[in-house]
């Protein structure tokens, strides 16, 4: 039996305030249930890890985070990283504690790359994830400008050239969300995607447009990517896991079935 | 009741609930004397191969571990703590293990086009029966994030084997000794059948 690392779906749940939301290039948001709910859901239908992204504004209801990660590894027995406002080893130490695999950084590292590094060292590279939120300004050299603070903070940041040194600093993979795609549901960037995956010697989870099955095979096939994160084609109920995961089989990705 | 090994490196917690939720008694101990009363001893183990080694030698409890294995109770190393069973890892120079399965850790080739470590699901195939993956089709799926894999010297200990570059093992057992290369915990309905066929041993 001659089977190889099968792609990832990743299905992505913005938590604010404890509850999961849905936006459109990062703003607009909309209610879209429990997140432990939703996790166990997604986790019935085949989904292969999932990705908690806290954006909750006050620091005073970041708790509910831990909180959550904790119900959901009691629940869910696959995978799950959870990003948004870790700023020090100490939150990284605290997130792993609770329960969760793998912690996404992002604003925090731009500020102090040396976080990466440090994190790594402790936990292993298996555990930290770097989101990059790319978008296309024309400002830097390859034209992708890497913007922090859920997308609000334009960084004058090269986006392939902080995706090789967030690889050469211990991540170990890459969060990449376009801006541009994000909401959109027009499709994955693919030339973004292909340019990162191509660059760096480290999984690249492409994120940010999602709107057909076809955009799914698309990200691995054009965009080498190795795994796809993807949230409002599942949050309403449009498709299932298992109907996005038939498609891909169909379409020649090695998928993961149930 | 089942002992899990806590030195100080990984997250105990996804393996200590997986058990909980199969209604199988876990206790995580650093206490030698416990360790030595369990019924069962899970050895764990994430990051790299020589600070895991070192963590276990520094707390005291890798004689501990060595005479859980040799009293002839079910022992499971999970991840590094399967690479732990063997001889030595190339990991960051050469590291001794606890030598209880001859053979050696080393780093998966260079391949154009795939990326180390592995990180995701791939499939079990099974070339002898062991009670560990009592109940798995071949090609069930697991979750694996590593960079190193076990080369045994006897292939006859090979429990389950993966694909990734080349033909591996990711599963090991010889009499009471159980390693997984995969995280069982993490990976859904067949790794509790895993973990569910260990605790039944």
């Amino acid at each position: 039996m001659k089977v190889m690392l099968t792609r990832r779906i990743i299905p992505c749940l913005d938590i604010k305030e404890g509850r999961v939301v849905k936006g459109v290039n990062f703003l607009g948001l909309r209610d879209a249930g429990d997140p432990v709910e939703l996790a166990a859901r997604y986790d019935a239908q085949g989904a292969d890890e999932l990705v908690f992204l806290d954006i909750t504004a006050s620091s005073d209801k970041r708790s509910l985070i831990f909180e959550l990660a904790s119900r959901v590894a009691e629940q869910v027995f696959i995978p799950f990283t959870v990003g948004g406002g870790i700023t020090c080893v100490d939150d990284v130490r605290r997130m792993v504690a609770t329960g969760a695999d793998k912690v996404s950084i992002n604003s925090a590292a731009l500020k102090n790359p040396d976080l990466i590094r440090e994190a790594s060292e402790r936990f292993g590279s298996q555990c930290i994830v770097v989101a990059i939120d790319p978008k296309k300004t024309g400002n830097t050299k390859s034209g992708w400008e890497v913007h922090s603070h859920g997308g609000r903070t334009p960084t004058g940041i090269d986006a392939l050239e902080w995706a090789e040194k967030v690889a050469k600093l211990g991540a170990g993979e890459i969060l990449l969300t376009s801006m541009d795609a994000d909401g959109m549901k027009t499709g994955y960037d693919l030339p973004l995607t292909r340019a990162v995956s191509e660059l760096v010697p480290i999984p690249v989870i492409a994120s940010g447009g999602a709107g057909t099955p076809q955009h799914l095979v698309d990200a691995v096939t054009e965009g080498r990517a190795d795994a796809v994160l993807l949230a409002s084609m599942l949050h309403y109920g449009e498709y299932t896991v298992g109907q996005l995961k038939d498609y891909l089989a169909e379409n020649g990705v090695a998928v993961r079935k149930l | 009741m089942i002992a899990l090994i806590d030195y100080g490196v990984g997250n105990l917690r996804s393996v200590e609930k997986a058990f909980e939720s199969l209604g199988h008694a876990i206790k995580v101990t650093s206490d030698p004397a416990e360790i030595a009363a369990a019924d069962k001893v899970i050895l764990p183990g994430v990051g790299a191969f020589g600070a895991a080694e070192k963590t276990l030698r520094a707390r005291g409890l890798e004689q501990v571990a060595l005479d859980a294995a040799h009293s002839g109770k079910p022992f499971l190393g999970i991840c590094v703590g399967m690479q732990l069973l063997f001889d030595t890892s190339e990991e960051m120079g050469e590291h001794p293990g606890l030598g209880l399965i001859p053979g050696r850790v080393q780093r998966f080739p260079d391949s154009p086009g795939i990326k180390i470590p592995q990180i995701g699901w791939n499939a079990l195939s099974f070339p002898k029966a062991s009670p560990l993956m009592a109940g798995l089709e071949p090609g069930a799926m697991v979750y694996f994030v590593h960079s190193f894999y076990c080369a045994p010297e006897d292939p006859s200990v090979v429990a389950a084997q993966t694909e990734f570059t080349l033909t591996y093992c990711s599963a090991v057992s010889v009499g009471n000794i159980f390693g997984v290369q995969f995280h069982p915990e993490k990976s859904g309905k067949v790794g509790l059948q895993i973990l569910d066929n260990f605790a039944r041993l």
